[in-house]
């Protein structure tokens, strides 16, 4: 290709773009004056090199719009969507004959006349006009442009003869009256206020502006272009280089003295810096994958006649390029998902008494080695009931799960494959499309993905992803004598359990979980997900705590060794399809080690969704208290009677104290009981939804704790303390009962203290029946 | 069509082919010279752990990452004895580096291309589908190993 030629579209294309969100902002402000210069001159570099380079239908277009912006420049012709609509149509036929430039080297073929007739007439109309006498139309012309489109030709020639005679007497104050049409002067300013005055100077000598070349010259001293081909190779080089130096690092670090040291130091310096640098030229401003979206935004909001204002914070945040391009497109369908189904009608939003105009945040930060994005709409919401049903009815989750689950978390299935509420007609309800999509172009670069939403308010999609994938923080641990490198990004922390602590372990039909504070860490054996050696009962555990989304699990490895910076080098075709694998890299001695893919590993054993982590827990608990029931040894069980026909019992050894707490004590606030007990606030639950807690003075109290969580459970009486075998003869009938055991010689109710501690400090807290209830007398 | 072929019909309008030739077993099979790379020695092979069973695993070769192929598993032939010695014929193939370890690796020998035949259609099947023709040598057949397909593990993977 032609190097005048190829200058031509790359200049011009990164033009273009700029000249859309130009546009859109101009529609938005009609009178920044500034913008509208720089919007003349872009189209008009574009028309004066394809006269130069002979594109005949390129120009054509490009000179109609300009004889428009000449106008708006003029001040002859109002800002008005019309006017700016046509001329983005233009833009659209620039970008698609140069597309077809690029591809095939000549002007594709097209017609253009329905297009160029459109937009000369509006230069067309307000020439014949202007040149006639304006008086005698002025009084009728009082109606304003842009309240139809239609009217808007002559209320523009209106004006146009007053602003130039007018602003050329006085230029600073356009009070200059013509007396006819006087009312109009002060209206076309005020609307597109600084753009009269100084913009009529130039007015009569319409081509006759320098061409912006000032502006570039400046930059192109200090910027270069260059091919991006380029940028990669010299990066696949640094990367070679950063493993010399390691190599070399391990090396000198062998010998005590080695005359290599100072030197090897110093090349160590020089290529840590040299990687940086290099790793620079790869950022660039995320507002590149930005640049199409205020443009996008602003056509479905004509489209679809709603008011929608997109803000955009952060564009200077940088990323690396190859991670900028992944993100593009999800980003595009984010905002396309507010704008299109989040945003609402005016009507409804003045309704919901909320502003007409909608707004679409767009926002980008750094956060340590991760760049956060987020996209906030202040529209209609997920309605979580929705998104509930559909989860059921696809199957995704159990009916009487789904009710317990936070809607934080119910909002999570919108990114499951195919999870679409489409085919119910509301809008609100179509935003899960392609959701899935999203969320695995977002994984593959190792970024994280969670949505959050008030019904009726808006939705938040907050995206965080890595600054870099080339060259990464990792872990290297080893399993069955191999070495494996997990990356930083994954792993929350480490975990090491000595043989005194082996009963943290437990283990649940086959699988194996690690008491982590207060949850239950599903444990994946690397050795035997790899099979790499049979995950024999070890006395000691590595455990690489891993974050996938919200969820986690623990990867157990034989060891633990360093952090190291790493290339991440593909894998190639034949293991590609291999998904525990993000890569390969090479280690400072030279050897290959595979890198893991915590996401696929998670999903490859099963422990990716946070709804078999929990299931998982709650088994474990309740199996926990089977085993403590179950146990063959006699206990301790404290009998208790809550108003139930069969007497309540709970192993001693779960109960932390017994206390009786008067009424006085006793505050209700948001619908529960709460005591003030050892210098923090505890809940009291009734042990039967049908206690009245006011009716007993003072009540019975059982005192529950695990390692961060108290409650207290509001019994009638308590009976007995009795040694006895706690063997269930059979599975509980109701939640908070694990199971029916014969103690004493009478049948007895186990309760489930977990249940209740979850009851009163997990998400699912309800208020207590006995609070809203009246008395049922026990 | 594969680089390997093309590079072999490109010079197919010359009167010579020229083969690296190795040894699998005991059956001598060539690649079109154009297609490799570089002949190595036995060099420490990292597993990949799930891999296809073919797949040896990866070599460093001056820092880029080479697949080993073990063509004894590719071409369903009695793995070779624990301690047999193994070359590397490296093979650039779609801008991707793979190593196909062989038994023993031959010489280089230029072949007249009108004495490269079609493989026949009683040859074994395995055999069949791996080459693209046949020499007929004074000291047996040489079989002309079609790279793409030999890569194409989808029939030999465990």
């Amino acid at each position: 290709m032609d190097d005048l030629l190829r200058d031509f579209l790359t200049e011009s294309s990164e033009n273009l773009d700029k000249l859309d969100n130009d546009l859109v902002e101009l529609e938005r402000t009609p009178g920044d004056l500034a913008r509208l210069n720089s919007v003349f001159r872009t189209i008009h570099t574009i028309k004066g090199t394809c006269g130069f380079l002979g594109l005949v239908r390129l120009e054509h277009v490009a000179h109609a719009a300009e004889n428009v912006l000449d106008q708006l420049r003029a001040g002859r012709l109002a800002v008005q969507p019309d006017v700016i609509g046509d001329v983005l149509a233009a833009v659209d036929t620039i970008k698609q004959v140069l597309g077809g430039l690029e591809q095939t080297e000549r002007e594709p073929k097209g017609d253009d006349s329905a297009l160029v007739s459109r937009l000369e007439h509006w230069t067309h109309d307000v020439e014949v006009i202007a040149s006639a006498p304006s008086a005698p139309s002025a009084p009728s012309a009082v109606p304003r442009r842009g309240t139809a489109p239609t009217a808007a030709t002559a209320p523009i020639a209106e004006t146009a003869p007053n602003i130039e005679t007018a602003p050329i007497a006085v230029p600073e104050a356009p009070t200059a009256p013509t007396t006819a049409s006087a009312a109009t002067v002060p209206d076309v300013h005020d609307s597109s206020a600084a753009s009269v005055s100084p913009a009529v100077p130039e007015g009569n000598d319409r081509r006759g502006q320098p061409d912006g070349a000032d502006g570039k010259s400046a930059l192109s001293e200090t910027t270069l272009r260059v091919g991006v081909d380029v940028l990669d190779k010299l990066m696949n080089l640094v990367g070679e280089l950063a493993l010399g130096r390691n190599q070399l690092l391990q090396l000198a670090s062998s010998h005590d003295d080695s005359p290599f040291a100072k030197p090897v130091q110093q090349l160590d310096r020089v290529t840590t810096d040299l990687l940086e640098a290099v790793m620079k030229t790869r950022m660039q401003p995320i507002g590149n994958a930005w640049g199409k979206l205020p443009r996008l935004v602003r056509d479905l909001a004509q489209s679809n006649g709603k008011r929608i204002t997109l803000l955009m914070h952060g564009a200077e945040t940088e990323l690396d390029r190859q991670i900028l391009q992944a993100i593009q497109d999800p980003l595009t369908h984010m905002v396309r998902n507010s704008a299109d189904h989040g945003v609402e009608s005016p009507a409804i939003r003045r309704e919901a008494g909320k502003p007409e105009e909608g707004t679409i945040r767009l926002s980008a930060r750094h956060e340590g080695g991760h760049v956060v994005i987020e996209i906030t709409d202040d529209g209609a919401g997920l309605n979580a009931a929705r998104v509930r049903r559909k989860a059921v009815e696809r199957g995704l989750v159990k009916a009487d799960v789904i009710d317990a689950l936070p809607d934080a978390q119910v909002f999570r299935y919108i990114f499951e494959p195919g999870f679409s509420t489409a085919e119910t007609i509301t809008s609100v309800s179509g935003r899960g499309v392609g959701m899935d999509v999203v969320r695995s172009n977002i994984d593959a670069i190792g970024g994280t993905v969670e949505l959050s939403s008030h019904f009726g308010r808006g939705t938040t999609v907050r995206i965080k992803i890595p600054l870099t994938l080339a060259i990464i923080s990792a872990l290297v641990v080893g399993s069955a004598s191999e070495s494996f490198a997990v990356p930083q990004i994954g792993i929350v922390e480490l975990v090491r359990v000595t043989e005194e602590q082996h009963t943290l372990v437990e283990q649940l039909q086959g699988a194996k979980f690690y008491r982590l504070r207060d949850t239950l860490l599903p444990l994946v054996e690397l050795r035997a997900l790899l099979r790499l050696a049979p995950a024999d009962d070890r006395a000691t555990y590595n455990i690489v705590v891993c974050q996938i989304g919200e969820a986690r699990f623990g990867l157990v490895v034989d060891d633990v060794y360093d952090t190291q910076e790493i290339v991440v080098k593909p894998v190639g075709r034949l293991i590609k399809h291999l998904p525990a694998y993000a890569g390969c890299t090479i280690t400072g001695d030279g050897r290959v080690i595979m890198i893991l893919d915590t996401t696929g590993i998670a999903s490859m054993a099963g422990v990716s969704s946070s709804e078999t982590r929990e299931e998982a827990e709650r088994a474990a608990a309740a199996a926990r208290a089977r085993a403590t029931a179950q146990a063959d040894a006699q206990e301790s069980v404290l009998l208790f009677d809550a108003g139930f026909p069969a007497l309540q019992a709970v192993p001693l050894s779960l109960v932390a104290r017994l206390e009786e707490f008067p009424m006085s004590a006793m505050e209700e606030a948001d619908g529960h009981f709460m005591v003030q007990y050892r210098g923090a606030l505890m809940p009291v639950i009734a042990a039967n939804p049908a206690i009245d807690l006011r009716a007993i003075d003072p009540r019975p109290v059982i005192v529950f704790s695990d390692r961060t969580r108290t409650i207290g459970l509001a019994v009638n009486e308590i009976r007995d303390i009795v040694e006895d075998t706690l063997l269930l003869q059979r599975k509980a009938g109701r939640p908070g009962v694990l199971g029916v055991a014969v103690i004493a010689g009478r049948a007895t109710e186990v309760i489930d203290t977990d249940h209740f501690l979850r009851f009163a400090h997990g998400d699912e807290i309800e208020p207590i029946a006995g609070v809203a209830a009246p008395a049922v007398s026990t | 069509m594969s680089r390997a072929e093309l590079q072999a019909d490109a010079s197919a309008a010359s009167a010579h082919h020229e083969y690296v030739t190795f040894r699998l077993a005991d059956q001598w099979l060539g690649i079109p010279v154009m297609a490799v790379q570089e002949v190595l020695v036995a060099m420490r092979i990292a597993r990949v752990p799930l891999a296809p069973d073919a797949i040896a695993g990866f070599l460093n070769l001056r820092g880029q990452i080479v697949t080993a192929v073990d063509l004894r598993i590719t071409l369903q032939l009695p793995p070779r004895n624990a301690d047999a010695e193994v070359m590397n014929v490296v093979v650039r193939h779609e801008s991707e580096l793979f190593a196909f370890m062989v038994d023993e690796v031959g010489d280089v020998v230029s072949v007249a291309s009108d004495t490269v035949e079609p493989t026949p259609a009683t040859l074994d099947r395995r055999w069949r589908t791996a080459c693209t023709g046949i020499v007929r040598r004074d000291r047996g057949l040489l079989l002309v190993l079609n790279v793409h397909e030999a890569l194409r593990l989808d029939h030999a993977s465990g």
